[in-house]
This record gives C-alpha cells, sequence and structure tokens, in this order.
C-alpha cells in the first residue's frame, strides 16, 4: 500500500486529479482567491505531509510535467507570434511601454527587497515576479535563485493583480481601455489577461500582448540586471 | 505532430547554444526566441506548430504545480523574509500597473493623433 501511494502512476494521476478538481471547484465558486493552482499547491503539500512522502519523491515522480513546463517556454514564442501579428502599426507605445514596466518593475522589486537586507538568492528569486511562471523559473533558476519561492511569489503577484489591478488604474487615472488591458498583462501576466479578457475584447487582446512582451524582455533583461545593478 | 518536433528541437537548439554561452539565459527561453523569429521570417508556417503549441499553452498551469509544491521545503525561507517579499512584491506591483499604464496611454495618444494629423493632411 505505501509502495502504490508513493509510485510515479499514483502521484502523477493525483496532481492532475486535484488540478482537474481545482477547476471545477473555481467555476463553481468565482473567487479569485480560490484558483484552482493555488487549491492544487495547498492540497498536494497536505497530503504529502500526511502520508509522509519526502518532496524528492514527488519532484521525481512528476518529472515528466518538468520536462512539459521546458515545452511550454518554447511555444510562448508561438504565443508571441502571434499577438504581435495581431499588432501591426502601434510598435512605438508597445515596446517603450513593455520596456519602461519591465525595468520599473525589476528594479523595484529588487531594490525594496534589499532595503529589508533580504540575501541575493531571494532577491533573483523575486526579481522576474511580473512575468508569466514558465519564464520566471527558467529566469531565476539559472541565475542561482529558489524556483519554489519564484512561482509561488509570481502566481501571489497575479491573483493581486487581478483583483486590485483596475481599482489602481483607476485611481491613478489611467482611462484608456488599451492601456489599462496592457498595464494588467504587464504586471500580473496570465492571471491579469484572463481577468482583461473578462473586462472586454480591446483590454485583453492588449493584455495578452503585454504578458508576451514582458516575458521576452524580462527574460533577456534580468540576467544583465543581476550582474550590474545588484 | 509536426509542431512538437519543432518545439523540441528550438529547445534542442537553445540548449546547445545556451552553454555555448555560459548558460546565462536558460535553453527554452533561446528556443522560444528562436520559434518566434522563424514564424516572423515566414520560415516556419503557424499552422505547422499551432496545435502542440495551443495544448501546450492551454496546460500550462499544470506543469508548474511540482513547483509550487516545492514550498514544503522552502516554506521557512519565504516565512523568515515574509514581510519583506510581500511589501516588495506589492509595491512593485503598483509600480509595473502605473508605469506600463501611464506610458502606454501617453504614447498611444501621441501616436493617434500623429495618425489622425497625417489623415487631415491627406485628406
Amino acid at each position: 500500500m505505501v509502495d502504490f501511494i508513493r509510485s510515479d502512476l499514483f502521484l502523477l494521476t493525483l496532481t492532475v486529479g486535484l488540478y482537474c478538481a481545482g477547476g471545477m471547484l473555481y467555476r463553481r465558486m468565482r473567487m479569485p482567491l480560490l484558483h484552482p493552482v493555488l487549491l492544487t499547491f495547498v492540497s498536494l503539500i497536505v497530503f504529502l505531509l500526511c502520508a509522509d512522502i519526502p518532496y524528492e519523491r514527488y519532484k521525481e515522480a512528476t518529472r515528466m510535467l518538468d520536462f512539459a513546463l521546458g515545452m511550454s517556454v518554447v511555444a510562448l514564442g508561438y504565443l508571441l507570434y502571434e499577438q504581435v501579428e495581431r499588432l501591426r502599426g502601434s510598435l512605438l507605445p508597445v515596446a517603450v511601454a513593455t520596456i519602461a514596466g519591465c525595468i520599473a518593475g525589476v528594479a523595484s522589486v529588487v531594490y525594496i527587497a534589499m532595503a529589508f537586507g533580504v540575501d541575493r538568492t531571494i532577491l533573483t528569486s523575486i526579481a522576474p515576479k511580473s512575468v508569466t511562471v514558465p519564464i520566471a523559473v527558467s529566469v531565476s533558476g539559472p541565475l542561482g535563485g529558489m524556483v519554489s519561492v519564484t512561482s509561488v511569489v509570481v502566481f501571489c503577484v497575479g491573483i493581486f493583480g487581478s483583483i486590485f489591478g483596475e481599482w489602481i488604474l483607476a485611481r491613478c487615472g489611467v482611462r484608456d481601455p488599451e492601456a489599462r488591458g496592457f498595464a494588467l498583462g504587464a504586471a500580473a501576466h496570465g492571471i491579469g489577461t484572463a481577468r482583461a479578457i473578462e473586462i472586454g475584447a480591446v483590454e485583453g487582446a492588449l493584455s495578452g500582448l503585454a504578458m508576451a512582451l514582458m516575458g521576452l524582455a524580462t527574460a533577456l533583461l534580468v540576467p544583465l540586471m543581476e550582474k550590474y545593478m545588484y | 505532430m509536426t509542431g512538437l518536433f519543432f518545439i523540441l528541437l528550438f529547445w534542442l537548439i537553445g540548449n546547445l547554444l545556451s552553454s555555448l554561452t555560459g548558460g546565462y539565459i536558460s535553453g527554452n527561453i533561446i528556443g522560444m526566441i528562436l520559434l518566434f523569429g522563424a514564424l516572423c521570417s515566414g520560415r516556419l508556417r503557424a499552422e505547422t506548430v499551432r496545435p502542440a503549441a495551443r495544448f501546450l499553452l492551454g496546460t500550462m498551469a499544470l506543469f508548474f504545480v511540482p513547483y509550487g509544491v516545492g514550498l514544503m521545503e522552502s516554506y521557512d525561507v519565504i516565512l523568515g523574509n515574509l514581510w519583506a517579499i510581500v511589501i516588495s512584491a506589492v509595491l512593485s506591483t503598483v509600480v509595473v500597473l502605473v508605469v506600463a499604464g501611464k506610458t502606454y496611454e501617453s504614447l498611444n495618444r501621441r501616436t493617434r493623433l500623429v495618425r489622425l494629423k497625417n489623415l487631415r493632411r491627406n485628406g
């Protein structure tokens, strides 16, 4: 029985099953804090602790998912192409806003955390916090960050941005629907984009574009900034 | 299936380039840029990679669950720096929202004005 619960197949099935169950629960409750992925994180951790299965075993069992994550980062190149194709023409505002948002985002999170005396491993882990999780972990991992910290922080940032983003933008006087969608995607990646699609088609399209471009800009800039800025 | 092949191929080339350049940028991100470049140059048709890419992008959230579960080993690191992480992440998210939103809005207004002026001159 113990061997059965610790087997690769059981742990994989459980992961996919909990993910699907979380999705169903989310669709019924519609509460942003009960995001399916967050529910899956928590329920899996509780299960592994109760069943006394070490994380090492779980990680080994789900190596397949890690491999698929690597492929989906490459697949983001397709998303980027699709979004850029749709854009055509208004390249300047998009390019400048992406670079400004990326530099402001990385510099602010790193310098504020630095003021608290946080060590370098954590600074690197949270530096790419505004981009989609697969890119964020691919950026922080090779630079010596902790990928589990990255994935959880990035996720929570996305949820925060999707809940409070509109309100913050309204308070700061950003009224252009295109700019609002763009900002949501730039600050809160996929989760912000999901929210932007609910607001409207224009917001959704610009949000998807911002998410893809922020991912690219962050992937290229963070390694440089890590070397020279902190 | 051909789409999956190209995704794996670009990842492989990306890994090769990454290890040649010292590993500052991981191979899959170089692969992403290569795929984007191949699609833009028209060497690779979007239809070829679309099915595989759509599937991977649609289920992406499932793939990073194991990383989040890693929190059971690293939770003490987050708890030890909880306030620093929460405050910096929240403030920085507000910064990104405002900087990206304001920059885009002001530049978008300007390009729109230029576009209107050109239309008027030509019309």
